[in-house]
C-alpha cells in the first residue's frame, strides 16, 4: 500500500499531491474506456474527475499552513534508484496558487467549451494535460519535473492539432518544436547539474531540495547551467524574442486549449524560472538579471504594441499575454519580496483574467464564426450582460484598481522600483498601452450600432454565465482582498530572496511593505548596488 | 604421433545456440518435406523454439552472477552478462519478428519455413557475434548473420525492390566484411594473436615506440570501417535507406533490432576488451561518427516522404545515440557508457520491431504502400493501431514515460559524466529535428483530412499475431519507460566483461 504509506511528514497520511496527479490521469483512462454510444457518460466521468481534482486542490488550499515557507504535504518515494531519481512532490507558497488555479480552471474549461467533434479523445487529452500540469507544479525532483514538463506537450499538441482552427497543424507543430528545443537543452542542464552536484552530495541525486541545499556551484558553471534551464523556460513564458509560437498556438487552439494554455501552461515557464532558475542558481540569476529585465520590458512593450495592431480579437489577447508575462519576469528578476510575490500573484491573476478573456472570445466565435474585430460591432446593444462580463474581465486584464490585475502588477512595479528603477519606468508604460489596446478593442467590438450580422448576437446563456461567474468572483475577490493570498505567498518568496541574497551578495533594500505602509522615498536613497 | 588437444566444452553455455541451430534445421528439413503447415504454425514453432533458449539464457545469467564471467571452449566465446543481455535481446526480438512475419508472409503469398529458418540462423550468428572473444569466431558470426540477412532482404520474390535491396546489401556488405577481415589481419600482424583477451593484455603491456604502431592503427581503422558499416553509422550508412526500404518489412525490423544489437555488442567488446589501451586513438573516431550520425540521420530523415526510408534514417540517428554511449565507455574509469549503450539497444530493439510491425500492416498487400499518404486516416480506420504507433513514435522521439526517454537519458547522462557536453547538446538538438519526422507521421495518422480515393484503398487488416506483437511492444515501451530500474540494474551488471 505505497499510496497510503506516503504523505507529508506533518499532518496528512493521505498523499494528496500524488492524488492530484493521478486522479486526472485515471480519469483520462476511464474516459477512453467508456462506450462511444454514451457521450454523456464520457463527459460525466471527465467532469467528475476534474471536479474531484479541483476539490482536492481547494482542500489543499484550506489546509495549507500559512506562514510556513518550506514545502508542505511532501510525498517522497524512491523511483529509479539506480539513477537517483525520486517521486518527490511538495507544495509551497509559490506553487500553491498555481495548483489551485489548475484545479479550478480545468473543470471550467471542460464545462465551458465544446469541442464539436470527437469528444472522447478530446476530454481524455484534456485530463492528461491536467495531470501533466499538476505534476510540473508539484515536482521537486529535476527529472520528474522534466518528465511532466515535456509530457504536457503531447496532449496540447493533439488538442491544437485536432480541435483547432484552419492553421491548426502548423500552429501545433510550431508549438511542439519550439518548446522541445528549449527542453532539449534543459535535459542536458539537468543531468549536468545532478552530476556536478554529486561530488558535494556524495551520490547522484536529482532531488531539487538536496541539490539546492547540499551543492554550491562555481560561478562560471552555475551560469552555464542556469542558461540551460532558463532558455527552456524563456521559450515557454514566452520571453521576447522566443515568443513567436504563442500567437499562432493561441489563435489556432480550440477555446479550452487557449484557456489552459494562457491560464496555466505559460506559467510553467515563469514558475520554472522561479523554482529551478532562481532557486537553484541564485548567483547566476542575479548575474544575468539585467538581460532578463531588459527582455521582460521589451516583451511588455512589444506585446502591447503588437496587440494594438491586431485585427483578430483572439490574436490580440494572445499578444497581451506576452506583455503580461513580461511583468511577471520583471518581478522575478527584481529580487525583492514584493516583486516576487507580485509576480507569483500576477501568474494567477493572468491565468484567471486571460483565461476568462479567451472563454469570452470563444463565445463570440461560437456565435458569429469570426474573430475579426472589423466584423463585430455594437454588441453591447444586443447583449448587455455579455458586454458587462467582458468589461469586468477586460478591466481586470488592464489592471484597474479594485480588480485582481491591479494587485499583482502594482506589487511588481512597486517592488521592482528600488532595484530595477529604469526598467520599471519603461515597463510601466505597458500598463497604459494595455488600457489603450483593450479599451480600443472593446470600443470597436461593443460600441456603436450593431449592423445586420451582429444584431442577432445571442445574449449570455445561463450555462455560460455559470462558467464565467467563478472567474468574475475571483477577479473581484482577489482585487478587493488579496491579503489571504499574499500571506501564503510571501513567506516562500521571502525565503527565496534570503537564499538569493546569501548566495550572491545581492541585497534588496527592505523598505516597501505589502500591508500598506510603503515608504517609496527611502527606497530611492538606498538604490541598487551597481 | 601428435595428439591434438581438444578444448573442454561447456555445453550449457552453447546450449542456446545449439537449440536454435537444431530448431532451424528441423524447421527447414521437415518444412521442406511436408505440405504447407496450417496458419501461423511456422511462427508458433519459431516462438516455441525461443522459449527454452530464453530459459537457458536466464540460467546462464544467474550462473554468471554466481561464478563470474568466463571464456569457454578454448577462450573463443565470452559468457558474460553483456553477451547474455545481447542473447536475450536477440532471442526476444527474433520471437517478435517471427510473430509479426506470420500474417505478412501469408498476405504476400510467401508463406513457408524459409524465412523463419533464416531468422533463427541469423540470430545464431548474432549471438556468436555478441559473445565472440576471438576474431575468427567474430568473423564467423558476422558472416552467418550477414548472409542470412542478405537472403532475407531479397526474400520478397515478386518485388523488384526487394531483389535490389538484397543485392545492394550483399555487395556493400561484402566490401565491409573485407575491410573488417583486413583489419583483423593487420591487428594479428601487430599483436600476434586473434584472441581478444590476449590482445588486450598484450597491448596493455607493450610500449610502442614512435611509428611502430602503424600496423595496429591501420588495423583499428579498417576494423572501425567494417563495424561502422554493420551498425549503420555515418559515413558508412549509405546502404541503409535503400536496403531498409526495399527489404520485406519484417526483415527490415529484424535488421534494425537483431542486426544492430549484435553489431554494437561486438563493437563494444572489441573496443573495450582488445583495444582499451588504445582508447585515445579510437574514441575521437567514435565521437565524430556519433555526432555525424545523430545530425545527418535526423536531418535526412525529415526530408523523406517514405516512412520506411524515414525510419531507416532515424535508425542511423539512433545508432549515433548508441555511439555516444560507446564514446563514453572509452573514457578511463567510466562506468556508464557500456550500460547505457546496452540499455539503449534493449529498449530500441523492442521499439523498432513494434514500429515496423505497424508499417508492415499499413503497407497493405504488395508491401508497397509505405509513403506518408498510406498512413492518412489510420486513426479513423484503426484507432488502436494508430494509438500504438503514436506510442512508438513518441518513444523514438524520446518523450518521457516511454522507453525512448530512458534510453536517451542514459546515454546523455553517460556523456555528461565524462564532460562530453558538446556531444550531449548536439544529440539533443538533433533529436528535436528528428521529432519533426515523427510528428509528420502522426500528422498523417491523426490530423490529415481524408482525400479522394482514400475510401477505395484496401482496408488495413490487423491479424491477431501482429496485434499481439504491437501490444507486447507497447506494453514494454510504456512499462520500461515508467519502471526502468530493473533494466538499468541489468545493464549495469553487464559492466564486468571477460577480459
Amino acid at each position: 500500500m505505497s499510496l497510503l504509506a506516503a504523505g507529508g511528514g506533518e499532518v496528512l497520511s493521505f498523499p494528496i499531491l500524488t492524488a492530484l496527479v493521478l486522479v486526472p490521469l485515471i480519469g483520462a483512462v476511464a474516459t477512453l474506456l467508456t462506450s462511444a454510444r454514451r457521450p454523456e457518460v464520457t463527459k460525466l466521468i471527465a467532469l467528475f474527475s476534474s471536479v474531484v481534482t479541483g476539490g482536492m486542490s481547494l482542500w489543499l488550499l484550506a489546509s495549507f499552513e500559512t506562514g510556513d515557507a518550506g514545502f508542505q504535504f511532501v510525498s517522497k518515494h524512491e523511483w529509479i534508484q539506480s539513477w537517483g531519481i525520486g517521486w518527490h512532490l511538495g507544495v509551497d507558497g509559490i506553487s500553491l496558487f498555481l495548483v489551485v488555479l489548475t484545479g479550478v480552471l480545468f473543470p471550467l474549461a471542460i464545462v465551458g467549451c465544446d469541442p464539436h467533434h470527437d469528444e472522447k479523445p478530446y476530454l481524455a487529452w484534456l485530463l492528461m494535460l491536467e495531470a501533466g500540469v499538476m505534476g510540473s507544479f508539484l515536482s521537486l525532483d529535476l527529472v520528474l519535473f522534466f518528465l511532466f514538463f515535456e509530457i504536457v506537450l503531447v496532449p496540447m499538441y493533439f488538442l491544437i492539432g485536432r480541435w483547432g482552427y484552419d492553421q491548426r497543424v502548423y500552429a501545433a507543430t510550431k508549438f511542439f518544436l519550439y518548446t522541445m528545443v528549449g527542453s532539449a537543452l534543459m535535459l542536458v542542464g539537468i543531468v549536468t547539474t545532478a552530476l556536478l552536484a554529486s561530488d558535494q552530495l556524495g551520490k547522484v541525486s536529482f532531488d531539487l531540495v538536496e541539490i539546492a541545499e547540499g551543492a554550491n556551484f562555481a560561478a562560471s558553471t552555475g551560469r552555464w547551467l542556469f542558461f540551460a534551464f532558463a532558455i527552456a523556460f524563456a521559450v515557454k513564458v514566452p520571453l521576447f524574442p522566443l515568443h513567436t509560437w504563442l500567437p499562432d498556438a493561441h489563435t489556432q487552439a480550440p477555446t479550452a486549449g487557449s484557456v489552459i494554455l494562457a491560464g496555466v501552461l505559460l506559467k510553467l515557464g515563469t514558475y520554472g524560472l522561479v523554482r529551478f532558475g532562481v532557486y537553484l542558481f541564485p548567483e547566476a540569476a542575479v548575474w544575468s538579471r539585467e538581460i532578463f529585465l531588459t527582455l521582460a520590458v521589451i516583451g511588455i512593450l512589444w506585446g502591447a504594441i503588437a496587440a494594438t495592431m491586431q485585427t483578430d480579437l483572439k490574436r490580440l489577447v494572445a499578444y497581451s499575454s506576452v506583455a503580461h508575462l513580461g511583468f511577471i519576469v520583471l518581478g522575478t528578476f527584481a529580487f525583492t519580496t514584493e516583486a516576487i510575490s507580485g509576480g507569483v500573484m500576477q501568474m494567477v491573476n493572468h491565468g484567471v483574467s486571460t483565461g476568462a478573456l479567451f472563454l469570452l472570445v470563444g463565445m463570440i466565435y461560437e456565435r458569429r464564426h469570426t474573430r475579426q474585430i472589423a466584423e463585430l460591432k455594437g454588441l453591447q446593444k444586443v447583449a448587455p450582460i455579455f458586454a458587462a462580463a467582458f468589461m469586468v474581465v477586460m478591466l481586470s486584464s488592464i489592471g484597474v484598481p479594485g480588480l485582481n490585475g491591479f494587485v499583482g502588477e502594482f506589487l511588481v512595479l512597486i517592488g521592482s522600483f528600488s532595484t530595477a528603477r529604469w526598467w520599471v519606468v519603461i515597463g510601466a508604460t505597458g500598463v497604459i498601452l494595455a488600457a489603450l489596446y483593450l479599451l480600443w478593442a472593446y470600443q470597436r467590438v461593443f460600441h456603436g450600432e450593431p449592423d445586420e450580422a451582429n444584431s442577432t448576437f445571442r445574449e449570455l446563456r445561463l450555462r455560460e454565465g455559470m462558467v464565467l461567474l467563478p472567474f468574475i468572483g475571483l477577479i473581484v475577490f482577489c482585487g478587493v482582498y488579496p491579503k489571504p493570498m499574499l500571506d501564503r505567498i510571501e513567506p516562500s518568496a521571502k525565503a527565496l530572496l534570503v537564499r538569493v541574497e546569501e548566495r550572491s551578495g545581492f541585497s534588496a533594500p527592505d523598505v516597501v511593505h505589502v500591508d500598506g505602509s510603503d515608504e517609496h522615498g527611502s527606497a530611492e536613497e538606498h538604490g541598487e548596488e551597481g | 604421433m601428435n595428439t591434438v588437444e581438444y578444448p573442454s566444452i561447456d555445453w550449457l553455455a552453447i546450449m542456446p545456440m545449439i537449440i536454435l541451430l537444431g530448431g532451424a534445421l528441423v524447421l527447414l528439413v521437415v518444412g521442406a518435406l511436408t505440405p504447407r503447415w496450417p496458419r501461423s504454425l511456422y511462427a508458433v514453432a519459431t516462438v516455441v523454439l525461443t522459449i527454452p533458449t530464453l530459459v537457458i539464457e536466464m540460467i546462464l545469467w544467474n550462473r554468471v552472477g554466481h561464478d563470474g564471467p568466463v571464456a569457454v571452449i578454448g577462450d573463443v566465446l565470452a559468457i558474460d552478462r553483456m553477451a547474455l543481455l545481447a542473447w536475450i535481446g536477440i532471442t526476444v526480438a527474433t520471437a517478435l519478428v517471427a510473430l509479426s512475419s506470420s500474417e505478412y508472409l501469408r498476405r504476400e503469398e510467401l508463406d513457408g519455413p524459409e524465412s523463419y529458418a533464416m531468422y533463427v540462423l541469423a540470430a545464431i550468428g548474432g549471438m556468436a557475434l555478441a559473445s565472440a572473444n576471438e576474431f575468427v569466431v567474430l568473423f564467423l558470426g558476422l558472416e552467418t548473420l550477414s548472409i542470412a540477412l542478405y537472403v532475407l532482404a531479397a526474400s520478397h520474390r515478386r518485388r523488384v525492390e526487394s531483389q535490389e535491396s538484397g543485392l545492394k546489401y550483399f555487395v556493400l556488405g561484402g566490401f565491409a566484411s573485407a575491410f573488417l577481415l583486413y583489419g583483423i589481419a593487420l591487428l594479428y600482424g601487430a599483436t600476434g594473436t586473434t584472441n581478444l583477451t590476449t590482445m588486450g593484455r598484450f597491448l596493455e603491456a607493450e610500449v610502442f615506440l614512435d611509428g611502430d604502431d602503424a600496423m595496429l592503427l591501420a588495423g583499428l581503422a579498417l576494423l572501425l570501417v567494417g563495424l561502422g558499416f554493420k551498425v549503420a553509422a555515418v559515413p558508412f550508412h549509405f546502404w541503409t535507406p535503400d536496403v531498409y526500404q526495399g527489404a520485406p518489412t519484417p526483415a527490415t525490423s529484424f535488421m534494425a533490432s537483431v542486426g544492430k544489437f549484435a553489431a554494437f555488442a561486438t563493437m563494444l567488446r572489441v573496443l573495450l576488451v582488445a583495444l582499451p589501451s588504445r582508447a585515445d586513438d579510437w574514441r575521437p573516431v567514435i565521437w565524430v561518427m556519433a555526432i555525424a550520425s545523430v545530425v545527418i540521420g535526423s536531418i535526412l530523415a525529415v526530408v523523406q516522404t517514405d516512412v520506411k526510408r524515414m525510419l531507416a534514417y532515424s535508425s542511423i540517428g539512433h545508432a549515433g545515440f548508441i555511439l555516444i554511449g560507446v564514446e563514453a565507455a572509452g573514457h578511463s574509469g567510466d562506468t556508464d557508457g557500456l550500460p547505457s549503450s546496452l540499455l539503449y539497444l534493449v529498449l530500441y530493439s523492442v521499439l523498432v520491431v513494434g514500429t515496423f510491425t505497424v508499417v508492415s500492416l499499413v503497407s497493405r498487400t504488395g508491401d508497397g504502400r509505405t509513403d506518408l499518404a498510406a498512413f492518412r486516416g489510420l486513426s479513423k480506420e484503426r484507432p488502436a493501431l494508430a494509438l500504438g504507433m503514436t506510442v512508438f513514435l513518441f518513444a523514438q522521439a524520446g518523450m518521457p514515460v516511454t522507453s525512448g526517454f530512458v534510453a536517451k537519458f542514459g546515454v546523455i547522462k553517460a556523456a555528461a559524466d565524462n564532460s562530453s557536453y558538446a556531444i550531449a547538446i548536439v544529440a539533443m538538438i538533433a533529436s528535436v529535428v528528428a521529432a519533426v519526422l515523427y510528428l509528420r507521421i502522426m500528422i498523417s495518422m491523426w490530423l490529415s483530412d481524408a482525400e479522394s480515393g482514400d475510401d477505395q484503398r484496401e482496408k488495413v487488416a490487423v491479424p491477431f499475431t501482429s496485434a499481439l506483437v504491437v501490444t507486447v511492444s507497447v506494453a514494454f515501451t510504456l512499462f520500461a519507460g515508467i519502471f526502468p530500474g530493473w533494466l538499468i540494474d541489468a545493464s549495469r551488471d553487464a559492466l564486468v566483461l571477460v577480459r
